[in-house]
């Protein structure tokens, strides 16, 4: 079973973000970390390939930097990384991302591609669908549990209700949701491997991908200040009001 | 940066950081009143290598050196519960390293692989309620019997004594011979007939921490669980007592760093007099000669570690670290809790917990005293 995991390197969300002013692109520093989303998906996709036998190859597109977010997701064992680093790829729309990941996924090969539901700096949430899509296979999303064997996938799809049991003939894309496996931590002895192991290096030519932007970013507007709260003093009739302002605001 | 850091070291360094901060800093307040660290943490912290640092691969480690455990010990020391950062720290650095680097093959066969999953915990049993600094004086015997040895005496101030599954234990093998040419290490398992676990006690600090009192009554030990040579006991524990103290010194340093930044944030916050504490000079220029301290405390104690990697004869440096950062951490915790006010003196805020940890660190594993003796002996 060869397993491709996308995983996304992002400025440390525990820090601060800044904007370009011109571009109103991120400003991504050099030592950026694995978005915490994709430890689920590289947890799934080493879970899949230690069961079944196979390997996992993580698959990721962004200014490498010091590869730090990469070595992580290595450290937790998958085998090897294609990494697609293109000064032309700046400032990419989900689409052109799709498509980078897509090429190449199809080059590395893949019988099932593992990705996150959204990531936490971009959060478009659409990559994972596009993708499918562009591999001509199908989407499986929002899985909480994930099963593949005998070219077969079965997932269990979060809903509001509760799970849809979704299965589907492989290859095919599962975009899984944070939280539902516990991400292993790197061994030290999974770190000091890591750096051994094998990272190719590419870029859109190399594979070929139109870079020509499609998506411009026109303005950013701080989102607006939380309005202060009602504040209701109890004389002993309180709770009457609140029913009225939970009616109000239809919760009730 | 540091120049005695490189990449594994500073791999090292964040991993544990990270760890410490995620899985133990949010629970390790139970710890402390529970009297104990729950073995499923030692057990997780097994799996994920921490217990290796200092094992050959062969026993599944990753086989560094005394500055991987220096660095270890001071991202422990920064979850500011110095009663889990020991319970750890006697098993990986106080315990372990008897069986790693003196024991023989059958012994590393035997033991290293389960201790460096963290299934088995280690414990050094060294001081008695009557010899404690001076170690040659100590009174347990072993007395040579069939196939084995048969240990009698009592130990004191055990870490892990009773939460520990194998003990290091040093006993005299010749009554005739000097102190320090007549003291052998054997290492016994829990459930031994004959040894039996006196009683936990209570302590002022390391509260997560078991502390206990050792007996042993015609204990049958057997030959094969000799460590290092008959007889040569002494050499070998103060050999590694050069790693015991420099990781105590490493603990400390975290503690110290810790408070300072705990202290900083506190008073940065904190108005008196129509300005924050921080604006007064005299708070602020205190916290920062003691910041100032712990930034050369921490470059002689990665210095006395690398001489002590590189095989350098260190007790001079070690001792002096020992005497050094046990002494520094107490004086930094007392002005911590000091610029803290009140709240510094109110059981369970972190500054308060470290006070009472830091008072050990001038004490156990080699008394400030003791240090100063071995530096100005090489003087
Ligand atoms: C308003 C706005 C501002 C933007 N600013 C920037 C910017 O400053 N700099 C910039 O580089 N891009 C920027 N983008 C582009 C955005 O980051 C891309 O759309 C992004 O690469 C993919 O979208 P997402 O992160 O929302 O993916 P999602 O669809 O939310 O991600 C789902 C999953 O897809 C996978 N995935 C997504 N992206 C990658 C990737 N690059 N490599 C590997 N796997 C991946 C991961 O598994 C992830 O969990 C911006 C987009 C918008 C809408
Ligand atoms: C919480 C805790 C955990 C411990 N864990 C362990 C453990 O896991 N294993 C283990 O074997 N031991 C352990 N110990 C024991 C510890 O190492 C000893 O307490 C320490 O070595 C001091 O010995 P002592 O208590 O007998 O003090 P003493 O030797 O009686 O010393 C008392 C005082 O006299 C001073 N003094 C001694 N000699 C001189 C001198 N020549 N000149 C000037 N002053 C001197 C000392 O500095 C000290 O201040 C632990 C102790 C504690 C409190």
């Amino acid at each position: 079973m060869q397993v491709v995991v996308c995983v996304k390197q992002i400025p440390d969300p525990s820090g601060t973000y800044t904007l370009d002013p011109e571009t109103h692109f991120l400003v991504r520093p050099d030592e950026q970390v694995l978005d915490d989303t994709d430890r689920y998906g590289v947890e799934m996709g080493l879970q899949i390939a230690q069961a079944h036998g196979g390997s996992v190859t993580l698959v990721s597109m962004g200014p490498k930097g010091s590869m730090q977010g990469i070595r992580q997701a290595l450290a937790m064992g998958a085998d090897r990384a294609v990494v697609v680093d293109d000064a032309d790829l700046k400032g990419s729309d989900a689409l052109t991302t799709a498509q980078v990941l897509a090429a190449a996924i199809q080059r590395t090969g893949f019988d099932l591609v593992i990705t996150g539901t959204e990531s936490t700096d971009g959060y478009s949430g659409v990559v994972p669908q596009m993708l499918a899509e562009l591999l001509d296979v199908p989407a499986l999303t929002y899985a909480t549990e994930v099963e593949a064997r005998d070219g077969k996938v079965t997932i269990n799809r979060q809903t509001s209700a509760g799970y849809d049991v979704v299965e589907a003939s492989l290859p095919a894309v599962v975009s899984v949701t944070a939280g539902v496996v516990e991400p292993r931590y790197p061994t030290f002895k999974g770190i000091m491997d890591a750096k051994k192991k094998e990272v190719e290096e590419l870029t859109a030519s190399d594979l070929g991908v139109d870079t020509s932007l499609r998506q411009r970013v026109t303005a950013v507007e701080p989102a607006p200040e939380r309005e202060a709260g009602v504040k209701i003093e109890d004389d002993g009739e309180a709770h009457l009001k609140v029913v009225e302002l939970l009616q109000q605001k239809k919760v009730i | 940066m540091n120049i005695y850091l490189d990449d594994d070291l500073r791999a090292i360094q964040a991993q544990t950081a990270e760890y410490v901060e995620r899985e133990i800093v949010p629970k390790a307040g139970a710890w402390e009143q529970e009297g104990r660290v729950p073995r499923e943490v030692l057990r997780h912290m097994g799996e994920v290598g921490f217990f290796g640092l200092r094992v050959s691969e062969e026993y599944g480690g990753i086989g560094m050196g005394p500055l991987a455990s220096v660095v270890f010990a001071e991202q422990l020391g920064r979850s500011t519960f110095g009663g889990f950062t020991i319970t750890v720290l006697a098993h990986t650095d106080l315990a372990m390293p008897y069986v790693a680097k003196f024991g023989s093959d059958e012994l590393k066969q035997r033991y290293l692989p389960s201790m460096v999953a963290g299934e088995m915990i280690g414990a050094l049993a060294v001081t008695e309620p009557d010899a404690g600094s001076d170690v040659a004086s100590i009174r347990t015997t072993a007395r040579r019997e069939g196939d084995g040895y048969v240990l009698n005496g009592t130990k004191t101030f055990i870490t892990n004594g009773v939460e520990g599954d194998l003990v290091v234990v040093a006993a005299k093998t010749d009554p005739e011979a000097k102190g320090s040419r007549s003291i052998s290490l054997f290492l016994v398992e829990k459930g031994t007939p004959g040894f039996s676990v006196g009683r936990a006690l209570s302590k002022m600090g390391w509260r997560s921490s078991d502390t206990a009192e050792l007996v042993f009554e015609d204990c049958f030990v057997p030959a094969s669980n000799l460590i290092g040579e008959e007889n040569r006991g002494f050499y070998c524990i103060m050999q590694n007592f050069q790693n015991e103290r420099l990781v105590l010194a490493g603990q400390s340093l975290g503690e110290a760093q810790r408070a300072i930044e705990l202290t900083v944030d506190h008073v940065r916050n904190r108005r008196a007099f129509g300005a924050t504490l921080w604006d007064k000079q005299a708070i602020r220029q205190r916290l920062a000669m003691h910041q100032a301290r712990v930034d050369a405390a921490r470059q002689l104690t990665y210095h006395a570690a690398w001489l002590e990697s590189q095989g350098e004869d260190a007790v001079r440096v070690v001792s002096e670290v020992k005497a050094l950062v046990g002494e520094l951490v107490n004086d930094v915790l007392y002005d911590c809790v000091q610029f803290h006010g009140g709240m510094g003196y109110v059981a369970e805020t972190a500054v308060e917990r470290l006070y009472r940890d830091a008072r050990i660190q001038s004490i156990g594993g080699g008394a400030t005293e003791v240090m100063l003796e071995e530096v100005a002996k090489r003087m």
